[in-house]
């Protein structure tokens, strides 16, 4: 059908970029939960990725270095796993973290009624809203894990540098930290992604006329 | 000459809830506007006349009653030809310009012509032909921010014109400027009426509109109190004088 309105896939992008520089404060405030989230992830798993890679090394004096620093390694044990209380204080923050999104969201959505109605009324399609605020919150989440898991990763292997000694880096489990870190991007663009859902559908909904009203 | 009528209205009604109470804005408003004229809607503030605007803009649905544009009711559209509509056949001019901040006046100028299906090189080219028009064209990247009211409303009527709409609706398009800017603006859109054959319907009650108008709707408690028409107007405005 002709009668159709288009909002080309490069312009939404070029748009929803734009649209977070110019409010980088804001942008900040919503990614920084996002940041210390992710970074704790990727702290709490790096940690146990590198007592894993000193126990499966064959650098001798690993296992009495892990013993050392107040791991217990049992004869014979294959792996060391994170702790109950750990996983538990992992899935908490990641729960808030998605909550302060969301109620970081919500407010910017409240901040921009003015121009989600503007823009329906040149013709904008609510799914023209919807992927706005997703690729938004798509590019927020990206920045955000990426510097998260960075920070968490150096963290990891600062205080386990400490905690062990110079040892862990003669056996250290490269390829498995890398993995780590990309699932903790993964992690937080999906926790960006589901934090905007509600806020995005509010504002794609919402009739012009409404949005207009709003002062 | 036979007028095409491009907004004709059938007894609109249209009732708000609030509360317990159901306040009837509009009690039945039947009108016909043809193409190429300008038109101002007059009324006191809480007349209905902002209601009946919306109506006429595909807006708002009313509760009763049936609005054609372009001889289409557009209670039948689905979202995507009511998009359509708004996009290509509609250009709205708000009291507070609504430019979009984080663009610039250029970028706001395209956006409706993005939505359109414009490709980018001829969207720019137009876009600066229309701030062109409008006197702006040497301040094409500056933000709305960075421009007076007077030059922002010039920008929102640049975009209102960005798809050459058949119809252009202004909701007190005068109401946050001062006397002289007010002016220029409704000589602006009257220039624009004239020139390309745009018909314009603004709400109003901003009495310089009179001077330009075709044509002049007065609303009163939701109803039409009278329509007169430019010459009729003249005498009145005399008798007052």
């Amino acid at each position: 059908m002709q009668r159709l309105v288009a909002l080309p896939f490069s312009k939404s992008v070029e748009i929803a970029y734009k649209s977070i520089r110019v409010r980088f404060f804001r942008s900040l405030i919503t990614t920084t939960s996002l940041v210390l989230a992710v970074a704790f992830l990727c702290y709490v798993q790096v940690t146990t990725d590198i007592a894993n890679g000193l126990l499966h090394g064959t650098v001798p004096g690993s296992i009495d270095a892990l013993v050392g620093a107040g791991y217990d390694v049992a004869p014979g044990s294959v792996s060391i796993g994170e702790t109950a209380k750990q996983q538990w204080l992992v899935v908490l923050s990641l729960l808030v973290c998605v909550v302060g999104i969301v109620n970081a969201q919500l407010m910017a959505v409240t901040e921009r009624f003015r121009e989600i109605g503007t823009m329906k009324c040149l013709g904008a399609l609510d799914r023209f809203i919807l992927r706005l605020f997703m690729l938004e919150a798509i590019m927020q989440g990206f920045v955000g894990s990426l510097v998260g898991a960075l920070v968490g990763l150096l963290a990891a292997l600062l205080s386990q540098t400490l905690m062990i000694g110079p040892i862990i880096f003669s056996s250290l489990p490269i390829g498995t930290l890398l993995l780590t870190a990309v699932k903790g991007i993964g992690t937080g663009c999906l926790l960006s992604l589901i934090g905007v859902t509600y806020p995005a559908i509010t504002a794609a909904r919402m009739e012009p006329v409404e949005a207009m009203r709003a002062e | 000459m036979e007028q095409h009528a491009i907004v004709r209205t059938t007894d609109v009604k249209k009732s708000f809830k609030l509360g317990k109470h159901t306040l009837e804005v509009l009690k039945g408003i039947s009108l016909t506007i043809t193409t190429g004229r300008y038109i101002s809607i007059m009324g006191p503030s809480g007349s209905g006349k902002s209601t009946l605007f919306n109506m006429i803009g595909g807006l708002d649905k009313p509760t009763s009653g049936k609005v054609f544009i372009d001889e289409v009711d557009i209670a039948q559209l689905d979202a995507y030809e009511l998009a359509w509509l708004r996009c290509r056949k509609i250009g709205y001019i708000f009291q507070t310009f609504n430019l979009i901040p984080v663009m610039t006046a250029l970028e706001n100028v395209t956006l409706p012509m993005t939505f359109g299906g414009t490709g980018s090189d001829e969207a720019v080219e137009r876009g600066m032909e229309l701030l062109r028009l409008v006197g702006l064209d040497d301040r094409y990247t500056h933000k709305p921010s960075e421009l007076s009211g007077g030059q922002q409303q010039r920008v929102a009527v640049a975009r209102a014109l960005a798809n050459s709409p058949s119809i252009v609706l202004a909701d007190e398009p005068t109401g946050n400027l001062d006397l002289n800017t007010g002016e220029e603006i409704i000589t602006l859109l009257k220039k624009m009426s004239v020139d390309r054959g745009v018909t314009i319907i603004s709400a109003t009650h901003d009495f310089k509109m009179l001077n330009v108008s075709d044509e002049v709707i007065w609303i009163r408690d939701g109803l039409i109190d009278k329509i007169e028409q430019r010459d009729e107007l003249n005498i009145s405005v005399g008798n007052i004088g």
